[in-house]
């Protein structure tokens, strides 16, 4: 099968497809509010399938890239509100981590809306109801993921650097003082 | 040389005069060079932030502008202390942000850079330079004057706005009064409100706001109000008659406690008639306390001098009796001496003999 | 090749009603690896957990899938079930089947189909599971307590009382705290220190019972059960072995110091004991003040003490000592009402004072002999005016937080004005009246008998006229401006965090609000531990409390060190992070992110190419580690793993999830 005729494949979303979408929850806050979620019996798509972390500081960018390339459609990462991290500073770490991860998959052409940062906490069951149903909706938009076709130029916006570079983080990753 | 842009504000030729009179002459005295702002316009006071926020910081916006441009370099100065308050809130607002300026230019239709700051009358006599060359050229000490500072509300709130660090008791007048000679009372209505704006929409909530402070610097007491504000010095000296007969109507006891621009005094202090600073033109009878602290002074200082020369004959008179003490000592301690020589020399006479 | 067994749970129809259950099972028999598949109406039953231990021994399972409700709710009673087994607790994956599949989802078909992945992904981490075993970390059966006021005295003579060993560190030079300092307590009135010096007396004999006074807290090291903790004892110039406490040597004593206890209100000497009860009942000198200590000429107590127990040389001293168990009751102090309120004064205003200052005033053996004086000129105030919420429930320019015990104790100072000046007057600003408590608002309604007069605002601005105080302030139940005139004003200050507490927390990891009172584990559920194992808080450390309730928490904090110091030993987490020191560079990245101090470099001795090489690597102390996996991101060699969620166990999990 040549590169083209891929491409024409996948420009085709298949009958029925639904995307697959992986959350990495911190054990501490966010599995908690996904859990009250269902104490609640809210309803949301069940195309978000939850992985277990201690500590959104846990979370190995490699896993993400694991997701991708294994067939997954968009990756979720969760964790507490910065600030009220069970372990003190993890999710500091977490964001710092996760804001260079997301800006190096969006060089690498990866669309912004696949690979998403929240945080959500143990109360907060409607915001996990309402941050899945959103990231499936964005993802299911955005079409199946195949790595293998071309990915189609966007315009990245200009990169900024120093403290700047903080302010370019989504709406959830906000900066804060890290006093770690 | 001392040199700032000048905003005299509206009240600077009406109500205000004696303090624009008083300003310029002590402003000369000590070589401050106050160059006024060419078609510099009204502040806008609180009439104009009650018509529109934009034109509250618009109209002030636009004398800073001009004295940016025509004035470079120099800091303004506000004697009036509604003026300070409406350039400052300008300024703050301003230099808050771009998106600020942008509004401001374009309104004004001028270019703007919030470069100069806005300073009070007082600012500028307050530093170091001002005050050296204030202390050298005072001539006369106001002693025995006994004044309470009265900065008035405008000039230190809103305290973020005005940079004021000490906004329940500033002390820059006070020390200034102290350097030249006149004792400042501590009191407590330092910037309490006069009440000047609501005099005459409810007058029954306002006149006992006057009152108050007339009171707490007597009960405190002071001899006069000193203050640095046109509108408080209005309001209180011409309402005073008016507060005095409804003390006497309730039988209370009138008030006599004049006030004054502290540039008035500082002026008299320099040497100047109490006509050439404009204390001629007070509501309130201004002149007769003056005098008599003049008086008082001159009483003060024949008793200190009485006195000092009473110290420095009893002085004398000690050493004297010390001189006269210590020589009758070493003579005592001499005689003795020569006993006790004499008393060796004896034993050792006998020894010869003996032998 | 392992044998793994799923257990499978309807939970009745709450996970039945949405879930094929049976359909899940029938995909679970054709994983790999899994050997057995069961499902049960409620396995978390007790016949339902014999029917998972059976399994396990008749199908010799080594691993185990539980398909049921969130492992927040059972997990640990699934580990208790496999430690009676043969099976390892930490070879255990819980599917949650319920909580974020059958409660959440709607379509049975849609629903049935998460469940298999779940399941799936559950297969795929146990399979690459190992068992973990928890380690015993010994347990030091002595316990620190910070802080000798009435909460550190309660906790270390119920600690002492249950046979431990217990040593008080307390800064001042006395136990006794804020409490001693008090006159009467509400709502009894009954005298402070009739109540608290006896303890103090309890505490000082108990043979349990070490107490380090004028000491404060140098160095920590260590984790729960073992605290290594070094302790500086300041220079007191007196040998407390000789000294008899006489007292000969402060009746002589020339210098003159403002006294802090009675609230700067009177002087004490340069050599001195707090107050006539202290406990321990020897005095010390205060080298900032002594004449002998800061010139050099002097010497007058040395010269008088009987025993010749002054000793000028004296040095600061450290002893290290280990603790299986922490308390802080650190307490509080008064906030520093001038700066925050010009308007008040500032602390230009002699008669403008203090509820503690009123406490002394009131007091027997206080300045005034119990007679109410004011500060200025020492006459009777006629007219006293009491303003609370000074500094507390005002963000603007104190704490926003409610000081809870102000309300009772400004109750407290103008029944004891009232009933000391039957003639005065006392006008009491409030913004609310918060009296719960066993006889609070009886006692608060009994004031307002007595005469005070409660005017519902807030004072703006305090002067003076004459020799009176003139409040001004308002009258909101009548919208109306007032104008008192006082002879004495009382302000009822916020309660803050102790002085140095940010510092002393940081050394024992101990968290702090924005506000600086240290942080409870959880708000409702574990009030008196601290996020730090082995160490929990007790009275106004934790936040603003009256003495009932700080009683109350020092008891809760005596019961959970007592305990802890029962045990011998301490079972500890086994998922914790564990270095691969074959990959570990010693480059100490994991040191610096972990919010525990759990990591460290040390120097380690290794065969590599039949040589002995000696390099640094990475050691856990597995006290400490509490699992977060920070330390694993971080690793740039790879070297960290989190045991229980290793890096191949989550790497499984993803790939057997994107099968779906």
């Amino acid at each position: 099968m040549s590169v083209v005729e891929t491409n024409e494949a996948a420009a085709q979303v298949p009958e029925n497809w639904e995307p697959k979408i992986i959350a990495f929850c911190c054990h501490w806050c966010t599995y908690t509010g996904a859990d009250l979620a269902g104490l609640n019996r809210m309803n949301y798509p069940a195309n978000v399938r939850v992985l277990r972390i201690p500590c959104s500081g846990r979370m190995n960018p490699q896993y993400v890239i694991e997701a991708l390339n294994k067939g997954c459609d968009g990756v979720l990462v969760c964790g507490c509100h910065p600030g009220d991290c069970h372990y003190v500073t993890g999710n500091y770490f977490a964001r710092r981590r996760m804001m260079i991860f997301k800006r190096l998959l969006e060089y690498e052409g990866l669309e912004p809306d696949r690979f998403q940062v929240r945080w959500i906490s143990g109360a907060e069951a409607g915001k996990f109801r309402d941050t899945v149903m959103s990231v499936v909706e964005q993802v299911r938009a955005l079409g199946p993921l195949n790595l293998t076709r071309e990915i189609p130029y966007f315009e990245l916006p200009a990169v900024p650097d120093g403290e700047e570079a903080f302010d370019a983080v989504p709406e959830e990753v906000v900066p804060e003082e890290v006093s770690a | 040389m001392m040199k700032y842009a000048y905003f005299p504000g509206c009240s600077a030729n009406t109500t205000g005069k004696s303090f624009t009179v008083s300003t310029a002459y002590v402003a000369e005295k000590i070589g401050v060079e106050l160059v006024e702002i060419p078609d510099w316009n009204c502040c806008g006071t609180s009439a104009a932030a009650l018509t529109s926020p934009e034109l509250a910081v618009a109209l002030p916006a636009r004398s800073l502008a001009i004295a940016d441009r025509e004035l470079p370099g120099l800091d303004v100065v506000a004697p009036c202390a509604g003026c300070y308050r409406s350039l400052k809130t300008s300024l703050a607002f301003a230099r808050e942000s771009e998106e600020n300026r942008e509004l401001i230019k374009k309104i004004i239709n001028a270019p703007y850079e919030a470069k100069a700051d806005v300073l009070t009358l007082l600012d500028v006599l307050a530093t170091d330079e001002a005050r050296e060359t204030i202390a050298a050229k005072v001539q006369r000490k106001l002693r025995c004057l006994k004044v309470a500072c009265y900065y008035g509300c405008a000039m230190v709130r809103p305290a973020d706005v005005c940079e004021c660090d000490n906004v329940e008791d500033p002390m820059e007048m006070d020390d200034l009064m102290e350097l030249i000679g006149a004792e400042p009372v501590d009191w407590a209505f330092k910037t309490e409100c006069c009440g000047a704006a609501q005099q005459m929409t409810i007058p029954v909530q306002a006149k006992p706001m006057i009152e108050r402070i007339f009171q707490n610097a007597v009960a405190n007491g002071a001899d006069c109000i000193v203050t640095s504000c046109p509108l408080c010095m209005l309001n209180l000296d011409m309402r005073e008659a008016e507060i005095n007969r409804a003390r006497v109507a309730n039988g209370l006891e009138p008030f006599d406690i004049p006030c004054y621009y502290f540039t008035e005094l500082i002026g008299l202090a320099f040497g100047a008639d109490p006509d050439e600073v404009g204390i001629d033109i007070h509501f309130h009878p201004a002149k007769t306390l003056l005098l008599q602290r003049e008086l008082d002074a001159l009483e003060l200082e024949e008793a200190e001098n009485i006195a000092r020369a009473e110290e420095a004959r009893k002085k004398a008179e000690m050493a004297a009796k010390i001189a006269a003490k210590k020589a009758e000592k070493a003579a005592k301690e001499k005689a003795a001496k020569e006993a006790a020589a004499q008393a060796a020399a004896q034993p050792e006479e006998g020894k010869e003999a003996a032998e | 090749m392992s044998r793994i067994g799923v257990f499978l749970c309807y939970c009745g129809s709450n996970i039945a009603g949405t879930v094929d259950v049976e359909a899940v099972a029938e995909m679970a028999r054709s994983l790999p690896e899994v050997v057995y598949v069961e499902t049960n109406k409620y396995t978390c039953s007790d016949p339902g957990q014999e029917g998972v231990k059976n399994a396990i021994i008749e199908k010799g399972i080594d691993r185990v899938v539980v398909g049921a409700c969130s492992p927040r709710m059972h997990e640990p009673t699934w580990r208790k079930l496999l430690a009676d087994t043969p099976v390892n607790p930490y070879m255990l994956e819980v599917a949650n089947l319920r909580e974020q599949c059958s409660w959440v989802h709607k379509d049975r078909e849609v629903a049935t189909a998460k469940a298999i992945d779940l399941v799936k992904m559950a297969v795929a981490k146990v399979a690459r599971l190992q068992p973990l075993h928890s380690i015993e970390i010994p347990v030091h059966k002595k316990a620190l307590v910070i802080g000798g006021g009435i909460a550190g005295m309660q906790t270390a003579l119920d600690i002492a009382d249950a046979g431990f060993q217990v040593t008080i560190v307390e800064r001042e030079t006395s136990l006794g705290g804020k409490m001693v300092m008090l006159d009467k307590t509400f709502p009894t009135m009954d005298c402070s220190a009739c109540i608290c010096t006896p303890k103090m007396s309890e505490v000082g004999n108990h043979p349990n019972i070490t107490v380090k006074s004028y000491s404060e807290v140098e160095n920590v090291s260590g984790y729960i059960g073992n605290f290594e903790v070094t302790i500086r004892e300041k220079a007191k110039f007196i040998d407390y072995n000789l000294c008899t406490g006489c007292g000969a040597c402060e009746t002589k004593c020339p210098a003159k110091v403002t006294n802090a206890f009675e609230q700067g209100m009177s002087q004490r000497t340069a050599i001195y004991k707090m107050f006539p009860q202290a406990v321990p009942a020897k005095p010390v000198i205060d080298a900032e003040h002594c004449l002998k200590l800061t010139t050099g000429k002097c010497g007058v107590c040395s010269k008088v003490c009987p025993t010749g127990a002054i000793n000028y040389e004296d040095e600061d001293k450290l002893t290290t000592e280990t603790y299986g168990a922490v308390v802080f009751a650190t307490g509080y102090k008064l906030i520093d009402w001038k700066p925050l309120y010009p308007e008040y004064g500032g602390g230009k205003y002699e008669d403008v004072i203090t509820g503690l200052q009123f406490e002394r005033l009131v007091n027997a053996s206080g300045p005034t002999e119990g007679h109410v004086l004011r500060p200025s000129d020492r006459t009777e105030p006629k007219s006293v005016v009491i303003i609370k919420c000074v500094g507390s429930r005002d963000p603007n320019k104190g704490k926003a937080y409610c000081s809870r015990a102000c309300c009772m104790y400004s109750a407290k100072h103008a029944h004891q004005y009232l009933d000391k000046v039957p003639d005065g007057k006392c006008y009491v600003f409030y913004m609310d009246v918060r009296t719960p408590g066993k006889g609070y608002d009886e006692f608060y309604m009994n004031t307002l008998h007595d005469g005070a007069q409660y005017i519902r605002g807030r004072v703006s601005k305090i002067y003076k006229e004459g020799d009176k105080l003139i409040c001004k302030g308002e009258d909101t139940l009548t919208s109306s401006q007032v104008t008192v005139s006082a002879d004495m004003v009382v302000l009822e200050t916020a309660m803050v965090p102790a002085d140095g507490i940010d510092e002393l927390a940081a050394k024992f990891t101990v968290g702090r609000d924005a506000d600086s009172w240290l942080v409870e584990a959880h708000a409702k559920l574990r009030p008196v531990e601290t996020n730090t194992a082995g160490i929990y808080l007790a009275g106004t450390c934790q936040g603003p409390k009256d003495i009932p309730d700080s009683v109350c928490q020092a008891g809760a904090a005596a019961s959970k060190v007592i305990g802890l110091l029962n045990k011998d030993a301490l079972q500890s987490n086994p998922q914790i992070s564990r270095v691969n020191e074959t990959l570990c560079q010693g480059d100490g990245a994991c040191v610096n992110i972990c919010p525990y101090g759990a990591i460290s470099i040390v120097e380690k001795q290794f065969r590599e190419n039949s040589r002995k090489v000696v390099r640094p690597v990475a050691q856990v102390n597995p006290g400490l580690c509490q699992g977060c996996g920070a330390c694993t991101v971080t690793c740039r060699a790879g070297a960290m793993d989190l045991l229980g969620y290793t890096n191949e166990s989550i790497m499984r999990e993803v790939d057997a999830l994107c099968q779906w």
